[in-house]
């Protein structure tokens, strides 16, 4: 047996085992549930590392379920792929090391963040099931299974969301919003599983996008899928459960809470490109979605700009950057029938927007954490009550302040280099849509020096006398992310190089995406 | 027409829900309407699976000559309604964890968060 072939399942099963384990080991001892989870989640990141390697040197990989050999697509006498299978391209990969490093860098954060909260075994189970479900999301290759994946980080995520619960109003009631949205958008997706399955009787992604016939049928499955994801992504205007999740998520939370909304994004990313390509009406669906992206830039930063509790602005803001990368990839959609402008600036739109995805989980992700840090010294969120943090936490501003250069995007942070990918080719599209984009991050600049002069500068304040820096672990987090900030800052062209534009192209070339489950069909 | 039946039963259960989610202020009636989307599409994945005269996929006293059924319909419908057992059993739960905390169930006076 080559292990090596197992790495797609390993990557899925290691998290999903560990989450029944913890509650088990939770019993015996307290203190060691955190550690479990750690180990599980370093052992995914480093398989996702090994995987990442082998599809950008070998290709893209499939592991087949209940197959004599794993790779086996097609089962003999048969000409259509009826396992259930995981089809990992550059697209896919990229997002599971997106999903791998946030993940690890939670449970580090929760080791001294949720010290104190009771249930701790039930906290880094449902944060193993919620990383299962984004990987499985991202790997899968097949509808159903996406179905299935989306549901279990939808029940994961509204249970960590309302976590707080049992002692507070709001986090139920976020974790209500969030959980009727979801549950509305999965069955969406069932349906839309149905509308496939009865044209075609296939289930697989590649299957169905090589013989559709691009329908009516078809069309109300994309009318369908485009609102729900998008809204799963926290798109304006079905925005409305972004805000509260986030803010009452426990931080570590929310963070990886960002990574499972654009594990969304993703998925409406490979229903456009892979499923449907160019048989879709590219030009209008591109502008849906950038018109999409537009709203979310604007709404999301004006609205932040007004709000006084530092994680609600954060996650309108998160709102907003989602924003970027629906324009850069929108753009790369509106002009995909067209291979001339394409070459000249499409690809360019779609790497600023999928590098965005990115720099956006990891910056955002600091800054979410800078937020928990200051909420488990000073116990509020609330940017009026706090005020001259940075004398007595100094590691948390210096964050901070990386954070909040990356998500405005000055150089040399990696928030720059994806926006200027999208400003100089989205220009070349339709100049006014790049001046939005430009105001919408000068906007963003301005709000959080509103949040750093009102956290972090001024006097120290009396009844913060006996607040001192975060415990180690939660400084290891934090630094880590922004260790991988300025590196993508300073080395944009090499990441852009060997891992965004491979999977810019693995989304282009549709072929290439199915082709490797029907095999020589 | 009436072959099209079962499609219509989809329609009108999945329009039930959304009216309910639309239109209704009880979180209760909110979950009863997630729930009457979730047998809408169940129910959807089930008729695509009927097959007029055909027999389960049991190879042991199949009758030669008959077609038989594609199980994969029925098998996504049984993952979906386990699926749906956990989604409501959360939503009813948070539903009880906000009563708890607020004393009503009415949405328009569930509303904290706000801005």
């Amino acid at each position: 047996m080559n292990l090596s072939n197992h790495i797609p399942i390993l990557i899925i099963a290691i998290p999903l085992l560990a989450a029944f384990l913890v509650p088990l080991v939770g019993r015996i001892n307290k203190k060691a549930t955190g550690i479990l989870t750690t180990l599980a989640l370093t052992a995914s990141l480093i398989l996702t590392i090994a995987l990442a390697v082998k599809i950008l040197t070998v290709g893209p990989q499939v592991y087949v379920f209940g197959a004599t050999s794993p790779s086996l697509t097609l089962p003999s006498g048969l000409k259509f792929p009826i396992r259930i299978m995981f089809e990992v391209d550059a697209m896919g990969i990229f997002m599971g090391l997106i999903t791998a490093i946030v993940t690890f860098l939670g449970a580090i954060y929760s080791l001294s963040f949720m010290e104190k909260h009771d249930g701790l075994d039930k906290h880094y189970s449902l944060l193993l099931l919620l990383t299962v479900g984004m990987f499985g999301m991202e790997f899968t290759g097949d509808i159903f299974n996406f179905f299935v994946f989306l549901e279990i980080a939808s029940i994961a995520s509204v249970a960590l969301i309302s976590f707080r619960g049992t002692d507070l109003g709001e986090p139920a009631e976020a974790g209500f919003k969030y959980m009727v949205v979801s549950s509305i958008s999965a069955l969406i997706v069932l349906f839309v599983v149905g509308i496939f399955y009865g044209q075609y009787d296939l289930l697989n992604f590649a299957a169905i996008a090589s013989v559709m016939k691009y329908s009516q049928l078809d069309k109300i499955a994309l009318a369908l899928l485009v609102p729900v994801l998008a809204m799963k992504a926290g798109a304006v205007p079905m925005h409305m459960w972004t805000p509260d999740a986030y803010s009452e998520a426990p931080a570590p939370i929310t963070m990886i809470l960002v990574a499972a909304s654009q594990a969304s994004l993703y998925a409406l990313f490979r229903v456009t490109f892979s499923l449907y390509n160019i048989n879709l009406n590219t030009l209008t669906v591109g502008w849906v979605i950038i018109i999409f992206g537009l709203l979310s830039m604007f709404i999301g930063v004006t609205m932040a700009i007004i709000q006084k509790d530092i994680k609600r602005l954060m996650a309108y803001h998160a709102i907003s950057q989602t924003g970027y990368m629906l324009l850069g990839v929108g753009v790369g959609l509106a002009v995909l029938a067209n291979p001339v402008a394409l070459q000249k600036y499409g690809i360019t739109a779609m790497e600023g927007g999928i590098f965005h995805i990115m720099n956006h989980a990891m910056y955002k992700g600091l800054l979410f954490l800078t937020a928990g840090a200051l909420f488990y010294r000073t116990g509020t969120r609330d940017l009026n009550k706090m005020g001259g943090l940075a004398h007595s936490m100094k590691y948390t501003a210096i964050f901070f302040i990386v954070g909040a250069a990356a998500i405005a995007g000055l150089p040399p942070f990696n928030g720059f280099a994806s926006k200027l990918l999208i400003y100089e080719s989205v220009y070349r599209f339709n100049p006014l849509l790049s001046i939005i984009a430009m105001v919408v991050s000068i906007l963003t600049l301005a709000s959080f020096v509103k949040v750093f002069h009102s956290a972090f500068l001024g006097p120290k304040l009396p009844q913060f006398k006996e607040v001192k820096e975060v415990p180690r672990s939660m400084i290891f987090a934090m630094a880590a992310l922004s260790c991988i900030i300025i590196l993508f800052g300073l080395f944009p062209g090499l990441i852009v190089k060997n891992l965004v534009h491979p999977a810019v192209v693995s989304l282009i070339e549709q072929f290439k995406y199915t082709s490797i489950v029907l095999g020589g069909m | 027409m009436i072959d099209n039946f079962h499609f219509i039963v989809v329609i009108i259960f999945i329009g039930l829900g959304i009216y309910t989610l639309m239109f209704k202020k009880n979180l209760i009636k909110i979950a009863i309407g997630v729930c009457l989307i979730e047998n809408g599409a169940n129910l959807f994945l089930i008729t695509l699976g009927y097959k007029k005269g055909a027999v389960a996929p049991i190879y042991t006293y199949a009758p030669s000559g008959q077609s038989m059924v594609l199980p994969t319909p029925q098998a996504l419908t049984l993952t979906s309604i386990v699926i749906g057992i956990a989604t409501t059993a959360l939503i009813l739960s948070i539903a009880m964890m906000i009563y708890k905390h607020y004393g009503t169930l009415d949405t328009d006076q569930v509303r904290r968060l706000r801005g």
